[in-house]
Parts: C-alpha cells; structure tokens; sequence
C-alpha cells in the first residue's frame, strides 16, 4: 500500500532503475533459481499455455496443426458419448474418493497421534506404505478375481453368501466401486504425513489451557484446539486429495482394464490417454486436457476458499 | 494469594493426569478397535503380496490363503528370471536403466529444487511473489494435463527416447520445490546474516549452512520423487527395448491371469520393499518435513 502512495511521485525511468537495481542486487538469488525455473516453465508453465492453443486445433504431429476454432470443445461436449459417460465416472470417483480420503487421513493421523511413539510409527507405516509401494495394488487383482479362486469370491461362497462366482472386475454394476475402495487403500499419502506432522506440532500447552477453561473430553478437544490450530496442514491436505481424486487413471485402467468393460471404470484423464497416446488426435486430447485443467482448478480454489473461511 | 497459587501448580503437575481425564476408555477402546479394522485393511495386500513371493503354486491356490507360508520357497523368483531370460534383453539391463533414472533424477531434483528454494525462502526480490504463486497452483492440478504438450516439446527438443525425456520433468515437480522452501522458511534469519558477516558468498551459505541444515526436507524430497522414478515404464517417452526400465519388464510379464498370481507377487514385492525400507529408515525426519507443508 505505501508504495503505491509513493508511486506517483517517482517518474517511470527511474522507477525501472530501481527495479534494475533490486535485480541486480538479487543476481545470486536468480542464478540460484534459473535451472529450476527453465524446466519448470518448460514443463509446467508453457504446456499450460500450449494445450490451450493446440485444443483450438487438428494436430496429429505428422502434419501442422490446422486451426478448427471451437470444434473440439463442441464435438467433446455435444456429440462424444464416452466423455458423457467418462465424465460422470470421474465425478462420481472424486465426490466418493476426494471427502472421504481426506477424512479418513486425518481421523487416522489423529488416532495414531494418541498412540507411543514406536506403535505410532508402525501404524503410520502400516497406512502410508500402500502409497509407496509401487505396483503392489496389483494384489487387488487376486482379491477381486472373478473367478471362484478370487479371495473375495472365495470367502463369500465359502461363507455361503453367494453360489456363483462375480465378475467383479467385468460387471458394469461393481466395477466403479472395486476402483473406489482401491484408490481409498491408495490415497494415505502425502496429505496423510501433513496431517500426523500438523498434530505433533500442535501446541502441548493449548491443551493445558483448554483443560482449565473447560475442555472436557477429546471431542472438543479436537475441536476448538487441534484443528485450528493445524489450518495450514488441512488446507495443504486438501490441495493433495482433490487433485488426487480427479486423476484418478492407472487403477482403473491396470484393474478394470482399458479400455474397461462399456466403459464402466473410464475416467477424463483415460480418455485423455486414448485421444493422446493411441489415436494420436491431440487437438481433441488437449481440449480434454484443458477441461480438465479447468475442473481441477475449479474445484481445488472453491475448497480453499471454503476452508480458509472456517473458523473465521 | 498462596493457596490459588499453590493450586495452580498442582494443576500444572497433574497436566499428564489431566490429558488422560480427557479421554473416557471407552472412547478409547473403539478408536482402537477402529484403527485396529482398518489398519488390517490397510496391511492385509501388503501382506499377501510378501507372502505368495514366497509361496509354491499349490498353496497359492489354497482355501483360504495363508498369511504365512508353511514352505517357503523361491520358486516364483526363479520362474520369473526364467520368463526374463527368455526376453533378448538381459534383465540387469532393465535394472541398470531404472536405477540410472531414479538416481539422476532424485539427484537433480534434489539439488535443483533446493537451489530454487532458498532464495523463496529467504530473499525479496522481483518476481519472487509470481514464482511461488505459479508453484502452488501448479499443485492444483495433475501432470497429465500437461502430458500432450510435454511430449511435442520433449520430441522437439531431440530428447524423446533417453532416459532425459523421463528425468527433466521429474526434476520440475513442484511438490519438491514447495515442501523445501516451506521448510526452508524456519532457518532463522540471523544464521544467514552472521554468515554474510564472516564474508561468506552467496553459494558458499547455500551448501555449506542451509543445506546441511535441511537434511529432513531431502529425504522427502527423495521419496516422493523416487516413488514416481522407481515405478515408471518409460510411457511413449522411451521406446527403444534398450533403454526401458524395469518396471515396464515387470509390468509385461504381470500381465496374465491369475496363473502367473506368484510371478505378480514376486514382482510387486521387488518393486515395493525398496521404497518401503527407504521410508521406514527415514520416517521421523520426512514427518518433521511435513510440519511445515502448510498452505495459506
């Protein structure tokens, strides 16, 4: 603000010295940050920018992309149906998978935080390792087999719930759900960390005085102190989970198949595959990317602002 | 006067009791319960996938699956040299491809991120605000929508098909770049600015005080990237058989039916326990990164 109010006097040569000279000043600091910042705006920043010009095009790499206005967009939005369908299922995936990966994060963060410190860290393992275990949730596989050595299928015939063997990974009515509770066993990341850092910074003394003023049990405890208190690390998680959710892909596509059985576990970003990788259509995928683009940041600025306005 | 005063400090003594006043036991004991349900969720496909790598075929198929193996045998890893064999490929090829990715590219990123972040941290400078800014949104959004772009520019620079085409994006991974400077922000100003007294130069503070000093942020730094490296399969980005990393090996031969159950588990297990020894060695400092992950 002060610098605003000072603006006006200084002319504009002399404001671009001083901008010169605070560069100058700072030589070291963009030294530092220049290899970081070239890959960064070539990898991040411009791709942005370009698959926003090449979905105003027909682009198959071979020849130079012709410009075709909004056809894309219009053909994407009126007349492809496997996006209808690919855009229901990735909704569906995110409003489950999004809220409800992100509570059990922090109920899980929370509990394991009441535990001693060598439980506390098996436990944190125990929830964090799925996410790092590479091609692990391949297990699921073996779990959701449709045939009757499938553990799942086993374990129900055995228990005499069913007498035919399910199709899990094949029937149009499961298969959406099988990628759900895969995803959730997967979705105890980096948020998950945040939230169990967040807690063990909270401050010990806030409880103390929370104790004095009332604070009975650990519900208000949780409340009116842990989580005001850890604000930052929610919204962080939040960030996380929400683009998480929205991209969700290689689980559908390495468990349900791809493309998946009346494209039943199809997601935006495997159709984005699709038009990308196989057909080579890349004006039509970059206008799917640039969709997406938006949705996810859409979603992602509308709960922060939601959250940043809690507790205020 | 004494008597108030005297309370007060047996309240402060029996804070420990007071904590666990807040906690009734039966609160406590289906939390437990609750955490013991899930937490055997969360173990029970880890657990299967270390224990059929070591199971024979027959008991692969027994119901209901052993936990543990009664024989353990390696027979699964055996059969799955013996497929890898049979490719013209020698598999230590495969390993030496991936290992050759996920060292250079943690490596770079590692460093490159943390040069990047220093001066965020610390310094005010012109367009510094616009930098971080551009990092944090790009956190809002999935690699893959930048995916189509990245190949045009990576084609057009000459790099598709080497192990670069892999590398270089990696090393931009905002997540990296944002948890460092987060972290970086807690160095006091004072052990810079003594430094700055001694007459050391910029980069001499930057290797020799800060990033001693921020040790914890790398090993997070080191798993999130590794777990991104390790398990790649080159995509369209590399398809010279040469030059693919294990992973896309691996990921061939798991394809099949539930025949190759053993195989499948005896690849997910080479592939997980290296990222998961990583982590369970480094578990303390990477959480102590994430206490300064906080958004605004």
């Amino acid at each position: 603000m002060q610098a605003q109010l000072t603006q006006p006097t200084i002319s504009k040569k002399t404001r671009r010295e001083l901008l010169w000279r605070e560069v100058k000043k700072h030589k070291h600091s963009y030294i530092l940050m220049a290899p970081y910042v070239i890959l960064f705006f070539t990898f991040t920043v411009i791709p942005v920018f370009m698959s926003l010009g090449i979905s105003f095009t027909s682009f198959d790499l071979l020849q130079p992309p012709r410009y075709v206005g909004l056809d894309n967009y219009t053909k994407l939005l009126l007349d492809d149906d496997v996006f209808v369908i690919a855009l229901k299922n990735t909704l569906i995936l995110a409003v489950v998978t999004g809220p409800v990966s992100y509570l059990l994060a922090f109920v899980f963060a929370w509990l394991i935080n009441e535990l001693p410190p060598k439980l506390r860290a098996f436990m944190t393992l125990i929830f964090y390792a799925p996410s790092i275990s590479g091609n692990a949730f391949l297990m699921w596989l073996i779990i959701f087999s449709g045939d009757i050595h499938g553990y799942l299928n086993a374990f129900l015939i055995n228990a005499g719930i069913i007498d035919n063997p399910i199709l899990w990974l094949k029937d149009t009515n499961y298969m959406i759900w099988v990628i759900i509770i895969v995803q959730l066993w997967l979705s105890l990341g980096v948020s998950f960390l945040a939230f169990i850092a967040g807690l063990q910074s909270v401050d010990k003394t806030l409880f103390e005085a929370g104790a004095i003023d009332g604070v009975k049990n650990r519900w208000q405890e949780l409340w009116y102190i842990t989580l005001p208190s850890m604000k930052p690390q929610l919204l962080f998680g939040a960030v996380m989970q929400i683009t998480t959710s929205l991209a969700i892909a290689e689980v559908s596509m390495q468990l349900v198949g791809f493309p998946s059985v009346q494209y039943a576990g199809h997601t935006i970003v495997t159709h984005l595959i699709d038009f990308g990788s196989t057909r080579f259509e890349l004006g039509y995928a970059s206008a799917i990317a640039t969709l997406l683009f938006l949705i996810m940041m859409g979603a992602n600025l509308l709960v922060r602002s939601i959250l940043r306005k809690v507790g205020e | 006067m004494t008597l108030t005063f005297q309370k007060k400090i047996k309240s402060a003594l029996n804070f420990k009791k007071r904590r666990k006043l807040n906690r009734s036991k039966f609160g406590d004991i289906s939390l437990f319960l609750l955490l013991l349900i899930f937490g055997t969720f969360s173990a029970y496909p880890l657990i299967m996938t270390v224990s059929n790598a070591f199971k024979s075929l027959d008991e692969l198929f027994l119901f209901p699956p052993r936990l543990f193996p009664r024989n353990i045998t390696f027979d699964n890893f055996r059969d799955l040299s013996e497929l890898i064999g049979n490719s013209w490929i020698p598999f230590s090829r495969y390993f030496f491809n991936t290992i050759l990715i996920t060292l250079s590219g943690t490596i770079g990123h590692v460093l490159i991120a943390s040069m990047c972040a220093y001066p965020l941290a610390k310094y005010k400078f012109p367009g510094r605000n616009l930098i971080f800014t551009l990092v944090v949104y790009s956190l809002m959004f999935a690699p893959q929508v930048t995916a189509t772009p990245n190949y045009i520019i990576i084609s057009r620079i000459g790099l598709i098909d080497t192990p670069l085409a892999i590398i270089l994006p990696a090393i931009a991974s905002s997540l990296g770049l944002y948890l460092m400077k987060q972290f970086m922000q807690q160095i006091p100003d004072e052990l810079i600015e003594s430094a700055k007294i001694d007459g050391a130069s910029e980069y001499r503070i930057f290797f020799q005080i800060v990033m001693p000093l921020v040790k914890p942020a790398w090993l997070t730094l080191v798993i999130l990237l590794f777990q991104r490296l390790w398990t790649t399969d080159g995509g369209s980005f590399i398809f010279s058989e040469e030059l693919k990393p294990v992973s896309y090996a691996l990921r061939q031969i798991a394809q099949g039916s539930i025949e190759r159950a053993g195989t499948i588990a005896a690849v997910s297990f080479i592939m997980m326990i290296v990222p998961v020894t990583f982590f369970i060695l480094s578990q303390s400092r990477i959480v102590e990164t994430f206490s300064h992950s906080g958004m605004k």
